[in-house]
């Protein structure tokens, strides 16, 4: 089950438009929280950015991949059950080991604010907990997104 | 003469679309009939209460959501709780379990004892109730896809303590609908799952009838974003889909519509969800008696389980959250629901501390000891605005369910996503109303402070839960008989694959100590694994 590549593509069949910043965001692991994953997915589409979500129960070789596929500039990973930690932390370590350099990482979900530090020493470039403000994701992606392009 | 100034009023419209006036008189109650669509408490159509003399009687049952990490830590919580006044206790299993890997999954590792207890084999829910007398408390097992393992597992445990079949109490949360709509414990496709649902209640209803097996639960749908409207509409299309999938077995309505369980969401504009319980009451036992033919007003109860939302609560100003949550209780006491659970006020955060958990049981405590909300029936039945309002809600349950309907049922309207996206859009819409202040939320975009975030107590997790629970699945493996273990899982296989009841075959391999992990691969075996639809 945690492998298959069983991923809806949102807006796939409109025309790759080169200036569209490419985010996955992805629920990994068992948690089966994903209202604030579909909420950033749409704010973010609504925002004109072109939203790949995995689905539930991605494991994070499976989300790696799927951002490399999809040529991703933003990778988003929403953790409510408390493993954020452990699972940010092998995220940052695979794209490391597969020389995946230039997205943008960003942790949403239930953290608490004393693991932020940690989180950005992992090299997770922000992180957007419980109660963030949708048009702070779109203004960090935004400004990230053009000072990587 | 001076010009006086028109007042101007704002508007005001409910989460489900209602727009509301700034009062109701006589004329709003007119098509009304006080008899027909009123009635008295505990009689058809229940609108005012499902008995006759509701808290007076009998106060609410008081349930919290506990259970930490390893049985023997849940035990202990468990009998604090009894011993602080508690009247049934309510199960909280950690991922793997809800998803049915073992603690040595790879997959498992970071979950295991995390958001609650592991189970991978009886011996676990052995320790949990060891020392607490299973026939003289209701337990609700918080549980969907592998519900009827767990089940099992209850079971057993009780016919270890002596006691019969048919006196063991309690409830399977095993509503596997709703998880492919909010929660995300899904293992298996659609029809399978249903039939496993179908599979435990046909054996309650021959061997443990006092056991609810499925509890629907518009709770997750509305958490997920749903307004209370869609809630109780999306409960309803779920129950008739499993109430569906039973009478095709030949079983009577009311052989087993007594045993229907809901569970339910409070949070929000109080009137609205006060009407939204009278409604959904009333509604219920006509679909029970006009669509399904019910003979006995038993079976036409909506009985319910209902409790302050954690997404009510907010991470902002966590204290304010007690005073939401005394809110929530008493409309849940305003409501007539049988069973109260309060999210306490860390729940924004976390699994509850024990200090909060307290708090919660003390609020209901208050409410029900000190401030009359025992002492009558209803007491908002008769006002004009509510009931206006449980006649409109009730309407627009209606409408809802219909739409459900023409897409050609809930099990259809899940397996396309439907359901799903209907419901994520709504979160969406609601996030926006909060975040430009349509929508209030104190702390968050009203009266809000600079503060330090992220000061409530943790439950810690204890990352020693996993080795001890692999060492004990290593232990288990290597001392159970394991030729019993194989001769009942190919059992349980066969009468998977075919229209045989699994229950009595699930029994035979918790017994012979088969691990979670492993009867779910059965299953995984025969049904295959569910295909989530993910466009939004």
């Amino acid at each position: 089950m945690y492998n298959s590549a069983n991923l809806g593509i949102l807006e796939k069949d409109k025309p790759m438009d080169a200036k569209r910043i490419r985010v996955v965001i992805a629920k990994p692991g068992l948690d089966g929280h994903d209202t604030g994953a579909k909420v950033v997915a749409h704010a973010l589409k609504d925002a004109g950015m072109e939203v790949i979500y995995t689905g539930l129960h991605r494991n994070i070789e499976d989300i790696v991949k799927t951002a490399v596929e999809e040529d991703a500039d933003v990778i988003g990973m929403s953790i409510y059950s408390g493993a954020h930690l452990p699972l940010s932390k092998k995220l940052m370590e695979q794209l490391e080991q597969k020389n995946i350099s230039g997205k943008v990482v960003l942790i949403g979900g239930n953290i608490p604010k004393k693991d932020i530090a940690t989180l950005k020493e992992f090299g997770v470039d922000e992180i957007f907990s419980t109660g963030s403000k949708l048009d702070d994701i779109i203004g960090f992606i935004k400004d990230r997104c053009e000072r990587i392009s | 003469m001076t010009n006086k100034k028109p007042i101007e009023l704002k508007d005001v419209t409910l989460e489900s679309g209602v727009k509301i006036k700034p009062v109701y008189g006589p004329d709003d109650i007119k098509a009304i009939d006080s008899d027909a669509d009123i009635g008295k408490p505990g009689e058809y159509p229940f609108t005012r209460g499902i008995h006759p003399f509701m808290y007076r009687q009998r106060p609410w049952t008081m349930r919290q959501y506990s259970g930490f990490g390893t049985a023997k830590e849940t035990n202990e919580r468990f009998k604090w709780l009894l011993e602080h006044g508690q009247t049934a206790l309510n199960v909280a299993f950690d991922l793997p379990t809800q998803l049915g890997l073992d603690s040595d999954d790879p997959f498992a590792e970071e979950e295991v004892g995390r958001v609650g207890m592991a189970i991978d084999t009886l011996k676990d829910l052995e320790e949990a109730f060891e020392g607490i007398p299973i026939d003289r408390i209701s337990t609700s097992l918080t549980i969907n896809p592998v519900a009827s393992v767990l089940l099992a597992m209850y079971l057993a445990v009780a016919e270890k303590q002596g006691i019969p079949m048919d006196k063991v109490r309690g409830t399977t949360q095993n509503d596997i609908l709703k998880e492919y709509i909010g929660r995300g414990t899904w293992i298996f496709p659609v029809q399978p799952s249903i039939r496993l649902i179908g599979d435990m209640t046909e054996f309650c209803a021959q061997k443990v009838p006092r056991f609810n097996p499925f509890s629907v639960c518009g709770y997750h749908i509305r958490e997920s974003g749903a307004t209370p409207v869609q809630e109780m509409a999306y409960a309803f299309e779920i129950a008739i889909a499993y109430i569906e999938e039973i009478l095709g077995r030949g079983l009577k309505i009311d052989d087993f519509a007594g045993r229907i369980a809901f569970n339910f969401d409070i949070h929000g504009n109080l009137w609205e969800q006060v009407a939204k319980f009278r409604a959904g009451r009333r509604l219920w036992a006509k679909i029970i008696k006009e669509r399904f033919g019910a003979e006995n007003p038993r079976s036409m109860v909506l009985r319910m389980i209902a409790g302050g939302g954690g997404g009510g609560l907010t991470v902002q100003q966590p204290e304010n959250n007690i005073v939401r949550g005394a809110y929530y209780a008493l409309i849940s006491a305003l409501s007539g629901t049988q069973t109260m659970a309060l999210c306490s006020y860390d729940e924004a955060y976390t699994i509850p501390s024990k200090k909060a958990a307290l708090i919660s049981l003390r609020t209901m405590q208050i409410l029900a000891d000190e401030m009359g909300l025992t002492d009558t029936v209803d007491p908002l039945g008769g006002s004009y605005y509510i009931e206006w309002l449980t006649s409109e809600l009730e309407r627009r349950i209606v409408e809802t369910m219909q739409q459900v309907e023409d897409f050609g049922g809930m099990v259809k309207a899940v397996e396309t996503g439907y359901i799903q996206r209907e419901v994520s859009h709504q979160a969406y819409i609601r996030e926006k109303k909060i975040q430009s202040g349509e929508i209030v939320k104190v702390g968050v975009n009203k009266y809000v402070m600079d503060e330090e975030m992220g000061e409530v107590e943790f439950h810690p997790f204890n990352p020693e839960v996993v080795g001890r629970q692999k060492k004990s699945i290593a232990e288990i493996k290597a001392s159970r008989d394991g030729s019993e273990v194989d001769a009942a899982l190919s059992a349980l296989k066969k009468a998977a694959q075919t229209d045989e009841n699994v229950m009595p075959h699930l029994l035979r391999a918790v017994k012979a100590y088969a691990t979670l992990g492993e009867i779910t691969s059965v299953f995984k075996d025969v049904f295959g694994e569910f295909k989530e639809p993910v466009g939004l």
